[in-house]
């Protein structure tokens, strides 16, 4: 056959379509944008009795659930099939990876079905977050030792 | 004014990602653990903590700000009780979302079941 | 090449939702609205798929007035690791059972190997099938159904169907399957998972560039030549290359992008899994060779070799494809 994978990588190239960048960004802008617009209104809410920093947690709380509700209602995974990296990058898309597999995977039993892959999307996330906080920590503590 | 720079600073963290995603062939479970890992660090470099307090939520709710507050938590944690607070205080200041998580997920197991996407 | 062909007997096609909202609609023996079988008693995603399938295999035998027992031999073969709904599909029929596993190539994969067993005169009656459910196929390849997630324009959608042929030997009624052509696995370096027509488009090709060398047979001797699941970038790339090796394509077609409409269904570049050519040859292309619209075509199912591991292992996409040549009712 006349075709060698170099060449080839070449031709598919060409013949996959491109995302649509502009209408994805524009999903992207407005679905998280608004998904923080709300959680700055929780905040604002909690505000009134609560301290800043608790107010903070409390509204992120706030739309962990309503993002665990929205997954179990089956709509969250038809906003996000739009609104891509809208959906992902705030703590709602955080919620969804772990509240989805814990839904899926029941039928494999409590423990080694959802307990086990509960989490399967977002465990790399604390485990990495928790690796970096912690070499943060240790920089932070040998400069004040230094300094 | 709050309630603006919330949505433009959020949905402009959400642009971003979306540009990683069309233009890199990163899949999403990369771009939300690098997310924190940059929250991270740009929580210690000092550039979230000011873009924090002027748009709110805008900077908190997406990814990074979970990772300014992983960061946050254990400068304060190493602040009130040395080195041991590098393993304390991340997880510590990150308990709320990371619980609240776990139980709604119970939750949702125990009230919902898997469905088509038709 | 037979010599004295074996017929396709009967055959059927089942879908889902989403497969009745397509184009083929029609075609289809039988359209479940809701693929998880809840008045069933289903539990899970992988017994639908089983359910699914034995659906086709009823269907089938009920147009060819046989009863499961008389079946000598059922290939089949699907997506779920282990090839369970084959598997538990044929626990419930208890028909002598070999299972296959080609991807999305299965349906052609198993028709070879019927047509053979059956021209061989090892079997009177075998049974031909596959199936996959788009539900079932998410949850083990790439993320739990509730998870949201974008899709990148060159993904495919896999079916939720099943296609069953039953093959008996030369001479009886039905439409011939006057020749059966294995492929070789090819790779040309594709990494991309979710790019799939990509991966599997060498395959075909060499395939087919090999069964026209062989035959001294040209496109133009066949009414079509179908492609499984190939899908709108891999047809697109089977189109130029097959232009480049000299033997242009003008009247192929891809099951991939026959079973949905495309502009209006959202299935990005068209349709995949095993149940995606299976049903496309059951309600399209077999009922098209009966009628006497088609009189000799290819159908050539494409199949990616790779599995959740080696992909995270960074392993590149091998692909296969098999082509089995279908002549009309009446003979050539």
């Amino acid at each position: 056959m006349k075709l060698d994978p170099k060449r080839y990588e070449g031709m598919v190239r060409r013949a996959s379509p491109p995302s649509p960048v502009g209408k994805d960004c524009l999903w992207a802008f407005l679905a998280g944008g608004g998904i923080c617009l709300l959680g700055e209104g929780l905040r604002q809410l909690f505000l009134r009795w609560y301290d800043p920093s608790m107010a903070g947690t409390l509204a992120s709380i706030a739309l962990i659930f309503l993002s665990a509700v929205c997954t179990a209602l089956g709509w969250y995974q038809k906003l996000a099939a739009r609104a891509g990296a809208g959906t992902l990058v705030p703590i709602t898309g955080f919620a969804n990876s772990v509240v989805s597999p814990a839904i899926e995977f029941k039928a494999e039993g409590w423990v080694t079905g959802v307990g086990a892959r509960i989490f399967g999307i977002a465990g790399p996330v604390l485990a990495y977050g928790t690796a970096a906080s912690a070499v943060w920590g240790a920089l932070y503590w040998l400069l004040g030792k230094v300094g | 004014m709050n309630y603006l720079w919330a949505f433009v600073v959020g949905g402009a963290l959400c642009v971003a990602g979306q540009l990683l995603i069309d233009y890199t062939s990163l899949s999403p479970a990369r771009i939300l653990t690098g997310y924190v890992v940059a929250g991270v660090v740009l929580s210690a470099a000092g550039v979230y903590k000011p873009l924090a307090d002027f748009a709110g939520a805008g900077a908190s709710v997406p990814l990074l700000g979970f990772g300014h507050l992983l960061a946050q938590g254990v400068r304060q944690a190493v602040d009130a009780c040395g080195l041991p607070g590098i393993f304390t205080g991340g997880l510590t200041a990150a308990s709320g979302g990371i619980a609240a998580s776990l139980l709604f997920a119970l939750g949702a197991a125990l009230v919902s079941k898997s469905r088509d996407q038709n | 090449m037979f010599e004295r062909p074996p017929v396709i007997a009967a055959w059927a096609a089942v879908g889902g939702k989403k497969e009745s909202e397509g184009p083929l609609a029609e075609g289809f023996d039988l359209l479940i609205q809701d693929a998880a079988f809840p008045e069933e008693g289903c539990a899970n995603w992988e017994q639908a798929e089983s359910l699914l399938q034995q659906k086709a295999v009823e269907a089938c035998l009920r147009k060819a007035r046989v009863s499961p027992k008389a079946v000598d031999l059922a290939l089949a073969g699907d997506l779920q690791a282990q090839c369970t709904a084959s598997n538990y599909t044929m626990r419930a029929l208890g028909i002598p059972f070999a299972g296959v596993y080609g991807a999305c190539s299965t349906m052609a994969e198993t028709l070879c190997l019927a047509a053979a067993l059956t021209a061989g005169g090892m079997a009177r009656q075998t049974l031909a099938l596959t199936s996959s459910h788009f539900c079932a196929a998410e949850r083990q390849f790439r993320t739990p159904l509730d998870y949201g997630a974008k899709r990148t324009p060159t993904a495919q959608w896999t079916a939720t169907a099943a296609g069953a042929c039953l093959l008996r030997g030369s001479g009886q009624q039905g439409v011939p399957v006057l020749s059966a052509t294995f492929g070789r696995v090819q790779d040309y370096a594709v990494r991309d998972i979710n790019n799939m027509g990509a991966a599997m488009m060498p395959a075909a090709a060499s395939t087919l560039l090999r069964y026209f060398a062989a035959t001294g047979t040209s496109p133009a001797d066949f009414d079509a030549v179908f492609t499984g699941d190939l899908g709108e970038v891999g047809s697109a790339l089977l189109c130029e290359q097959m232009e480049r090796e000299g033997v242009p394509l003008p009247n192929h077609r891809d099951c991939g992008c026959l079973l949905y409409d495309g502009k209006t269904q959202d299935v990005q570049a068209g349709g995949s899994g095993p149940g995606c050519s299976a049903a496309v040859l059951g309600s399209h292309i077999l009922p098209r060779l009966q009628a006497g619209a088609y009189r000799r075509v290819l159908f050539v199912a494409t199949g990616a070799l790779m599995s959740q591991t080696t992909f995270l292992q960074g392993e590149s996409i091998p692909g296969v494809a098999h082509c089995v040549e279908l002549g009309g009712e009446n003979g050539i």
